[in-house]
């Protein structure tokens, strides 16, 4: 038996920076998760992964992750996917500035 | 310290080149990723949740001062100011760009570093005793064999592809402090009843997902036949051990499926293959090395100034009595610079500490750096002299924390902060428990207590030898942190009991007080130490304390 497809957002790392990115409506990329493409249909979904994938030249590690809708966009459902949102949480206020680069 | 050979410069910088028309190549899409990336591990260049992550080797956790301030300039200049020591003495970049990281390399190379073998299916870089060369202890110093076993295994061409990665560690003292028994081979000198020294040799000891306790494959190993003998254990190893299952695949598990005896056979049939095939190089090698770990030239001078501020100062004395220890020169001792301050996260140090800590080893400890497989840095040969100069400057480096060995010095991999395989968090779970003691100022009545924390069952954070072991997990879409008990990574090892039910994020620094603060009403008197207590005991009175309320309903259905 198949699952029930849950929503979902196409992200990623960025080829050169290793940073967090997700897949925006109009195949684009971005550091706001807010703005990327909220994914409620499961065929849209891997249709949208696989252009993801056909970017190796951008990207790395395209994969489907869980979301739900906010008030701004989508928001991670998962923690681990809230830290690729957040930056880690040890620095984030500090002389370190790990949190800008987000 | 040992120095490269024009072998050496010439084969790391043509990794570094090679490497360089590698990441060309992956940006100008001539590489796939998957091209790519087993040629980036092997260039240590792992790709975590943020960013870029750059693990490089320090050999057997010795550094030079010159070597300690380029690591703090390649901090400053390509990533965010700081660097992560790690549990396997190495020290990690969490944030490089791909564009730089053959700079980077090319910086490790001027000083005769490098990131190979940091990663992959490989001899991984081997580790030691942080006080190896000064220890009280000590039989002999291990490094030369150590260097010899780097310059084996660096690129040996029979094993860059075992079925999974392969850890050495070596200590020359009875006094285990490198965890040899949690590694794939585990080297312990030994003297033999002719008064010989040589190596216990340990194999199949690993944490992860199944914790084993190395068991002894030789009692005694003449000195000068190490090499083929490792030889002979990797090669059966590579034969021998699972492709089929990459949770099978490390050797604790060949050892366990076939039999100690087994592989002891194998092993010793290979070795005389083996030790017949080499024809006397690698003594000659480390008859080369040898020199290169001279005892250091001891200077002569009066301790007054040290008696003087230790009977002065309670702050220094604290520092001297925590985070230092007796030298082979009664001169002389070990100190520990603890990268453990009070809610900081374990084992980062800003380059700024880093400039600091080579400028202190230059200055005080014979040019020489260790780091420990406990996150800190040692400055391995002080005279006592020197101590209370070195003590200032390291409060005004914000480095002098006097905690080394208590509940505060906690081992924490960087879990899901950092860790693209981790399930939850530890950096924040360290962080929180040393601020917690702080403020209940219980730690230097608390002692000597063990706690290491791993964000994911692959147990980067050792946390089954822990006195106190944290495992995060991720319990259905929630951090859940489970606690063992009684773990010991020296040489009296053992591998913690989980104590029961794991707990919430919230939940697990308050349980970890109940625990401690149970021990501090169990124990006989403060010389019994938590594991002592525990091991006087059981486990029954602790989990009491973790899980009040399971007593409480065992009570009431009695």
């Amino acid at each position: 038996m198949s699952r029930k497809f849950t929503p979902k957002v196409v992200t990623a790392n960025d080829l050169l920076e290793g940073d967090s990115i997700w897949m925006t409506a109009d195949g684009e990329w971005t550091r706001d998760i807010a703005k990327a493409e909220y994914l409620e249909d499961a065929d849209h979904a891997e249709a949208r992964l696989k252009l993801a994938e056909s970017q190796p030249g951008k990207i790395v590690g395209a994969y489907l992750a869980d979301a739900k809708l906010g008030e701004n966009g989508p928001e991670p459902t998962h923690f681990r996917e809230e830290f690729r949102v957040s930056g880690p949480s040890n620095y984030t206020s500090s002389k370190h500035g790990a949190a800008s680069h987000v | 310290m040992y120095k490269y050979s024009d072998f050496d410069e010439k084969f790391v910088r043509e990794r570094v080149a090679q490497f360089r028309g590698q990441v060309e190549r992956r940006i100008d899409g001539s590489l796939t990723e998957d091209e790519f990336k087993p040629l980036r591990l092997m260039n240590g260049l792992y790709l975590q949740l943020h960013a870029y992550m750059l693990r490089v080797a320090v050999p057997y956790g010795t550094l030079s001062s010159r070597q300690m301030r380029q690591l703090a300039y390649i901090a400053q200049k390509w990533d965010k100011g700081y660097g992560h020591f790690t549990t396997r003495q190495n020290i990690q970049y969490n944030w490089p760009k791909l564009n730089d990281v053959p700079d980077m390399l090319s910086a490790l190379a001027d000083v005769e570093m490098h990131a190979i073998q940091t990663s992959g299916n490989t001899i991984r870089n081997v580790t030691s005793d942080q006080f190896a060369g000064a220890a009280e202890d000590e039989i002999e110093d291990p490094r030369p064999y150590a260097e010899l076993i780097r310059q084996w295994s660096t690129d040996h061409p029979e094993f860059q592809f075992l079925p999974r990665k392969f850890k050495i560690a070596i200590t020359g003292s009875p006094n285990d402090r490198a965890v040899v028994k949690a590694h794939d081979i585990g080297l312990r000198m030994a003297r033999n009843d002719a008064g010989e020294t040589g190596f216990e040799v340990i194999v199949g000891g690993g944490l992860g997902r199944t914790p084993m306790e190395g068991k002894v494959v030789r009692e005694f190993l003449p000195k000068a036949d190490l090499l083929p003998y490792l030889e002979a254990i990797v090669s059966v190893y590579n034969l021998l051990g699972r492709r089929d299952n990459k949770y099978k695949a490390r050797i604790k598990i060949t050892v366990h499926e076939n039999g100690l005896e087994t592989i002891r056979d194998l092993v010793e049939q290979e070795f005389t293959v083996r030790r017949a095939a080499f024809s006397g190089i690698d003594q000659e090698m480390l008859a080369e090395i040898k020199p290169a770990f001279p005892k250091p030239t001891y200077i002569q001078a009066p301790t007054d100034a040290f008696t003087t501020a230790y009977d002065a100062d309670p702050v220094f004395r604290s520092w001297v009595d925590t985070n230092t220890v007796a030298h082979q020169n009664g001169d002389y001792a070990i100190a520990t610079i603890s990268l453990k301050k009070h809610g900081a996260t374990p084992g980062d140090a800003t380059d700024a500490q880093m400039r600091e800590m080579a400028d202190l080893a230059e200055a005080y400890s014979h040019d020489e750096l260790r780091v420990s497989h406990e996150q800190n840095i040692v400055l391995p040969h002080v005279h006592k002299s020197h101590l209370p100069a070195i003590h200032a400057r390291l409060v005004a480096a914000d480095l002098a924390t006097a905690n080394v060995g208590l509940v505060s010095d906690i081992i924490a991999c960087p879990g899901m902060d950092y860790c693209a395989l981790a399930t939850a968090r530890s950096i924040p779970v360290a962080q929180e428990i040393a601020t917690r003691f702080d403020e209940l100022k219980l730690e230097h009545e608390i002692g000597a207590l063990k706690i290491k924390i791993s964000g994911c069952i692959n147990a980067c954070g050792h946390h089954h030898v822990g006195h106190i072991g944290i495992l995060g997990l991720d319990r259905a879409g929630v951090e859940n942190y489970q606690i063992t008990l009684g773990g010991d990574g020296t040489e009296t090892f053992a591998i913690g009991q989980r104590a029961g039910p794991g707990f919430s994020d919230t939940e697990i620094v308050p349980a970890i007080e109940r625990l401690i603060l149970a021990y501090l009403d169990l124990r006989e008197n403060s010389d019994e130490t938590f594991l002592s207590a525990y091991r006087r005991l059981g486990a029954d009175p602790f989990k009491a304390a973790l899980y009040p309320d399971a007593e409480k309903g065992r009570k009431h259905a009695a």
